[in-house]
């Protein structure tokens, strides 16, 4: 078992796994979200009160969506970087903060957009968006806390402790926004709560959202190879695997 | 004051710079308080030193030596365990520091190159403040091993008021009182004069005659019969 | 020197007890800080200052300010703490007593405990005890200013708090305050969210005791977390150094 874990643990082990798992990834991802959104943007129904404006769901869900979990999965990594010293683990973390920072952008850009014809203006102080960009602003302290400290280690293990504490805070935080946006806007109703939406809206919704996650995949394994071989330069088998890239 | 210092015998220092032989030990120091065991340290991309072992043993000196960024604090604060960016083994009385780290650090004495003295307070309070955690002890005790560190007369002026050298004394008045049986002391000899230097020489040659074990960084050549020696720096083994 | 009147050596098995330790840390904190009284005002003027540009910068009508008074100044508060938080450990990291504090035989996480009480006795309880008089200039009313008084007495020590967490992690950076804002302004919403919301209620006559239970929670929840965060973060940023 602990063989196991520690071979997960290392980097040459995972640069290789990744090398062969990244063209399903990408393939899968690809595939999926052109299904999701085509079918999305091209064929379901109309949304009776919106109509044709509701369509963005297609992306900006997705994006929500991950934007969010990206942080779920950081903070696991930030406990096994912080408990068994795992390299891997602080390796994702840094990689992947900056796609979750793209992800939350993407939400909120993608939201102000959606806002414009519903709400008649870009943006709104609704919960939702008011703690996606409380999110963006996590995401940027992590980003932050990592550029700011010199040594690899430490840096890993300071930007472990504030995700941790980023997501003992992140119910706090979406608790809290939705009580004081009550408090002040009562009348806002909410546009993707409704369960009564059709299969032919949420099925596309589902390929997308788990399109977007085998992207995120990818792209992921990507990022961390990078830093696996910025990380691993000293080695022996990153210099082969250089030299064997170049012949 | 006590027969421990007879028993002392020179340090054998065979092929290798950290094996030590002490035949004829007596029982009450056969066991080492630090075992470190193929100690590996690096900083960035640098690795400072590897495959070191040593063991620091009641009753001895053991000065940590070497050029000017070749780990000597560093090793220093992780025998500490203020820095832990090391991989090896490193045991306290053949024990994980880990789990018995509250018995280890009320059993040693860490004085940094930044002793932990503030320049807004009096040497009495900082001498207060640093013990009370530790091991309260009577103000008349305080005063006195502050006067016998040379701050007679300065015991309730605020530490800005004095030299670096005399801001150093605070902290080495410390010495004077503790009981902790580790001491781990980095670079004591900074900004220290020529009798301030003779005066520690001597304390620590008595702190190892009383059984207590000192570790100490310096630049300064420190000569003690019987001290042990770390040298760090250079791949080199034949150092000794 | 005279090494005449040390005892033998023998390990220590008993030390000093956790409370004891945590008095002297904290008695130590508030004697360096009365050595330089000059310090203590600057978090309260900046607080003054803050809440002085609002009527300038917006509106000096009653209503205006009378509608935003409670908004105003715990805005005030949470940034007068922010900007001290830098000071909470930088002191003790320059002239090495944080090592000399980590290694004390003691859990490092009630030593930060007595530190942060300390630093929130001398920053957050004279916000607190100013806020009265800046309440007043806001026009709020007297239940109001009584209600915003208890909300930031509950909430300033949250603000300490949580802030160590991040004045730990930015220990030894290089710009380290804008850094430090930047962790954790995210982390103040929520005690901001209902510090000023429970005034709200308040000044329209609404029960006010389920928010304050509420804000006394975020209370309990620091002070059992916060600590264990901030000394991992200090163990972290000293091992950097």
């Amino acid at each position: 078992m602990w063989q196991i874990f520690h071979k997960l643990g290392s980097p040459k082990w995972f640069f290789g796994i990744a090398t062969r798992l990244m063209p399903w990834l990408l393939a899968g991802g690809v595939l999926l979200m052109m299904a999701g959104i085509v079918w999305g943007l091209g064929f379901a129904p109309k949304d009776y009160l919106q109509g044709n404006s509701y369509r963005i769901i297609f992306i900006h869900v997705p994006t929500a969506f991950l934007a969010q979990s990206v942080y779920i999965m950081m903070a696991v990594a930030a406990v096994v970087t912080l408990v068994w010293r795992m390299k891997l683990a602080d390796v994702f973390v840094k990689a992947v903060a900056p796609v979750g920072l793209v992800l939350t952008f993407l939400a909120l850009f993608t939201g102000a957009v959606w806002g414009k014809p519903t709400w008649g203006t870009w943006w709104i102080w609704d919960a939702r968006l008011t703690s996606m960009l409380i999110l963006l602003f996590l995401y940027g302290g992590v980003i932050a806390l990592d550029r700011a400290i010199n040594d690899e280690k430490s840096a890993a293990r300071a930007v472990a402790v504030l995700v941790l504490v980023g997501v003992v805070n992140i119910p706090i935080i979406k608790y809290s926004v939705e009580w004081w946006n009550t408090l002040h806007q009562p009348a806002t109703f909410k546009l993707t709560e409704k369960p009564t939406m059709p299969a032919e809206m949420w099925v596309p919704l589902l390929l997308s959202v788990l399109g977007l996650y085998l992207v995120f995949g990818w792209l992921a394994c990507l990022r961390m190879q990078t830093e696996i071989l910025v990380r691993e330069q000293r080695t022996r088998w990153v210099r082969e695997h250089v030299m064997a890239g170049r012949t | 004051m006590n027969n421990v210092c007879t028993r002392r015998v020179s340090l054998e220092c065979t092929r290798c710079r950290m094996s030590v032989h002490r035949p004829g030990y007596g029982a009450l120091m056969s066991e080492p308080l630090l075992q470190a065991a193929n100690l590996q340290c690096e900083r960035g991309e640098r690795i400072l030193f590897r495959d070191l072992s040593f063991s620091i043993l009641p009753g001895t000196v053991t000065r940590v030596e070497g050029a000017n960024g070749t780990g000597k604090t560093t090793l220093l604060r992780i025998l500490a365990g203020l820095n832990d960016a090391w991989s090896g083994e490193l045991l306290w009385r053949g024990q994980s520091r880990v789990i018995h780290r509250e018995e280890f650090l009320r059993n040693m004495l860490y004085l940094g190159h930044r002793p932990g003295i503030k320049a807004l307070l009096t040497p009495m309070e900082n001498l207060r403040a640093l013990t009370a955690s530790r091991r309260p002890v009577a103000d008349t005790v305080l005063h006195q091993a502050l006067a016998g560190t040379g701050l007679d007369g300065f015991q309730e002026v605020p530490c800005r008021k004095l030299s670096a050298g005399q801001q150093r004394r605070v902290a080495l008045a410390r010495l004077l009182i503790a009981d902790e049986p580790l001491w781990l002391l980095d670079e004591v000899f900074t900004a220290i004069d020529a009798d301030g230097v003779r005066a520690i020489e001597t304390l620590l040659q008595h702190r190892a005659e009383e059984g207590g074990a000192v570790v100490v960084t310096t630049h300064h050549d420190l000569q003690l019969p019987g001290m042990q020696r770390i040298v760090l720096g250079g791949e080199s083994d034949d150092e000794c | 020197m005279n090494a005449e009147t040390r005892p033998l050596i023998k390990p220590l098995s008993s030390g000093v007890g956790n409370m004891a330790s945590m008095k002297a840390v904290f008695s130590r904190d508030m004697k360096v800080a009365f050595r330089q009284r000059q310090d203590l005002l600057n978090p309260l003027l900046f607080f003054v200052m803050v809440v002085t540009l609002f009527p300038l910068g917006v509106s000096p009508e009653v209503s205006f300010l009378r509608e935003a008074g409670a908004g105003i100044l715990w805005v005030a508060a949470l940034l007068s703490v922010l900007l001290s938080l830098d000071h909470l450990f930088r002191h003790d990291f320059d002239d090495g007593t944080l090592e000399q504090l980590v290694l004390q035989p003691q859990p490092l996480f009630l030593l930060v405990l007595a530190k942060t009480l300390a630093h929130w006795t001398l920053t957050g309880l004279p916000l607190v005890l100013l806020a009265p008089v800046l309440g007043v200039m806001v026009h709020l009313e007297g239940n109001s200013i009584a209600v915003l008084c208890l909300t930031l007495l509950i909430g300033t020590p949250v603000l300490s708090l949580i802030g160590s967490i991040g004045a730990a992690l930015t220990l030894g950076l290089r710009s380290a305050g804008v850094l430090l804002s930047l962790l954790i302004i995210p982390l103040y919403i929520p005690v901001l969210i209902f510090g000023t919301g429970t005034v709200a209620a308040a000044t329209e006559g609404a029960p006010v005791a389920a928010y304050l239970a509420l804000l006394g929670a975020f209370l309990v929840l620091a002070i059992t977390l916060a600590p264990f965060a901030a000394s991992a973060a200090l163990r972290i940023s000293l091992s950097n150094s």
